[in-house]
């Protein structure tokens, strides 16, 4: 469904987006994870048809991007970073000018069924300009997917939203994604371990990982860090904290806490904790701290460095 | 093509939720209002001194260069602009519509704004001319046997014209700049310079150089043939031109924005 070869963008001097190479299945949902600026917008922008590639090539729903814009434009959904909406409309006026500019057959029922999808029903004589961000956010969800296309491009289409409207969206997307192709970015890492099937990691234009998040995730979780609070003084507990056995990379933090790693498999919490209250320290707090995508980013940067040294 | 019309259509009723658009109607009809109440007063003064043409519509259509000149850039300026600043327009390039279609649509649907505007000043003539059906009159007559309806026709096409010209412009303008205000004196300045600016090297200059100015003068294919009742290619051809020089760069504006 989406096939792309060697796609390079470049933005005057600078390169957004360097040889990336990926495809994407019909039922499959890929996510694109990345930090700001790591190339994502443009990508997702070459494969709309927004803008031109500056070199490389994409077939999308059949159809190359630069040839055939406008038959591709015809089979894909997209959702853009910042939602376009025009506020002067209702809801429903809104999806009907977009169902127009598809020539979508009876577009009144249709712009109510891209409603339905995404629990806006109720509020399809409202006009957008009173919306909420989440509100927003939804009807930009319908936009893209009142055509029925056959690839769905999200850029960031959780944003903004409240934890209950995350889940329902999430489960929208579950939902479309089991007969059709979706492509969509984010920079949650949880975000994209609970709906894609496979995560493209990319970073300064590059795709550095590609895999399911299963995997992704066990590759990254060969230690895990904790941060320990107490008390008092964060030197004296670090301490006391690198003489437990199993403890690595201890490092002293502002009022009173230490965080330290210990290798998969071989949970040194217990005797952490046992060790601090023997050393006399009062214990307020003791918890796991997920890597973050900067620390991802920059786990796999090394990875890859250190096996090209071993190759 | 039915999505040129999808594009005007919803521009169109745009401006009926645009304050700015009510503005421009009401200075427009304002304006035309007191000019043909004047011209008639004026009229009926010299009817009783027993000399002086007809009242006709010239008038009132002859003030409109002047008030196109102010209110056109005032239309466009958020058309493309507007979109390009809210994010909208990453929607309509990547919807299945041609980068002109998009233009055109614009274009027409400010076209229509104006075309409505022009519907209300038929008022005038209708005055003028009185509604006398069969041996029944409705409205008195206040030329008779009528007003000269060729004079209007031809009279009424330049306006559009000119309209439909100072649109085009103006959508090329606003399709350049992601500000509105830019978009607005650029288009502005480029209606003065087209309308007043351009036409006086031509009482300056003689022979050809004063014809060429006098070619690209948008006075004088307005007051020199169509406000006088005379319809000719030429001045057909020079509006034509202009309106597609304004889609052209408005189109060509939409592409570079996608390469860039």
């Amino acid at each position: 469904m989406i096939q792309v070869n060697g796609l390079t963008k470049d933005y005057g001097a600078r390169r957004a987006i360097d040889n990336l190479t990926f495809d994407a299945e019909q039922g499959e949902i890929v996510g694109f994870l990345g930090p700001n600026g790591a190339g994502k917008t443009t990508t997702m922008r070459i494969l709309t048809g927004y803008m031109p590639p500056t070199d490389g090539t994409a077939i999308v729903a059949g159809y190359d991007i630069v040839e055939e814009s406008l038959e591709v434009r015809k089979r894909v959904g997209y959702l853009p970073e910042t939602v376009p909406l025009y506020d002067d409309m209702t809801a429903v006026e809104y999806l009907k000018f977009m169902a127009d500019l598809r020539k979508i057959p009876n577009s009144n029922d249709r712009a109510f069924e891209a409603l339905e999808m995404v629990n806006l029903a109720e509020r399809a004589n409202s006009y957008i300009g009173n919306f909420s961000k989440g509100m927003r956010q939804r009807m930009g969800l319908a936009q893209a997917l009142i055509h029925r296309p056959e690839v769905i491009i999200l850029d960031e289409p959780t944003i903004g939203l409240d934890p209950a409207q995350v889940v329902e969206i999430r489960k929208v997307i579950r939902e479309i994604g089991k007969d059709r192709t979706v492509l969509l970015s984010t920079h949650i890492l949880t975000e994209a371990q609970q709906i894609c099937d496979r995560v493209l990691i990319i970073n300064k234009g590059r795709i550095v990982a590609e895999d399911t998040p299963e995997n992704l995730q066990s590759r990254l979780a060969g230690s895990q860090r904790v941060l320990v609070r107490v008390r008092g003084e964060s030197d004296e507990l670090s301490v006391k904290v690198s003489k437990v056995k199993g403890v690595r990379d201890v490092e002293a933090k502002a009022d009173g806490s230490v965080e330290f790693e210990f290798s998969a498999g071989q949970d040194v919490r217990p005797q952490v904790a046992k060790a601090v209250i023997q050393a006399g320290f009062d214990l307020l707090e003791m918890r796991p701290i997920g890597l973050s995508l900067e620390e991802i980013f920059l786990e796999l940067t090394r990875d890859n460095a250190h096996q090209k040294k071993a190759s | 093509m039915r999505n040129i019309w999808t594009i005007a259509k919803r521009e169109y009723d745009h401006y009926f939720i645009s304050p700015i658009a009510y503005v421009v109607a009401f200075l427009i009809l304002l304006t035309t209002g007191i000019i043909f109440a004047i011209n008639l007063y004026s009229y009926i003064q010299y009817a009783f001194q027993s000399f002086g043409a007809a009242p006709d519509i010239s008038p009132v259509t002859g003030s409109f260069g002047f008030l196109l000149v102010l209110s056109v850039p005032a239309l466009t300026m958020r058309l493309l602009a507007d979109e390009a600043r809210m994010g909208t327009l990453e929607l309509l390039l990547t919807a299945p519509v041609r980068d002109f279609e998009l233009v055109a649509g614009k274009w027409l649907g400010g076209l229509l704004f104006i075309l409505s505007i022009l519907a209300v000043t038929l008022i005038y003539p209708i005055l003028l001319n009185g509604i006398v059906i069969g041996n029944f009159t409705l409205l008195p007559q206040l030329v008779t046997p009528s007003i000269d309806r060729q004079l209007m026709f031809s009279s009424y096409l330049g306006v559009i014209l000119v309209s439909a010209s100072f649109l085009a412009i103006g959508v090329g303008f606003s399709a350049i700049f992601t500000n509105q205000i830019a978009a607005f004196f650029s288009t502005l300045s480029a209606f003065v310079f087209l309308w007043w600016l351009i036409g006086f090297p031509a009482s300056v200059l003689q022979g050809t150089a004063a014809e060429v100015f006098r070619y690209l003068s948008m006075q004088t294919h307005f007051y020199e043939a169509f406000n006088q009742g005379r319809i000719y290619l030429t001045d057909i051809v020079y509006f034509v031109s202009l309106i597609a020089l304004g889609l052209f760069t408005a189109t060509t504006a939409v592409e570079i924005r996608r390469w860039s």
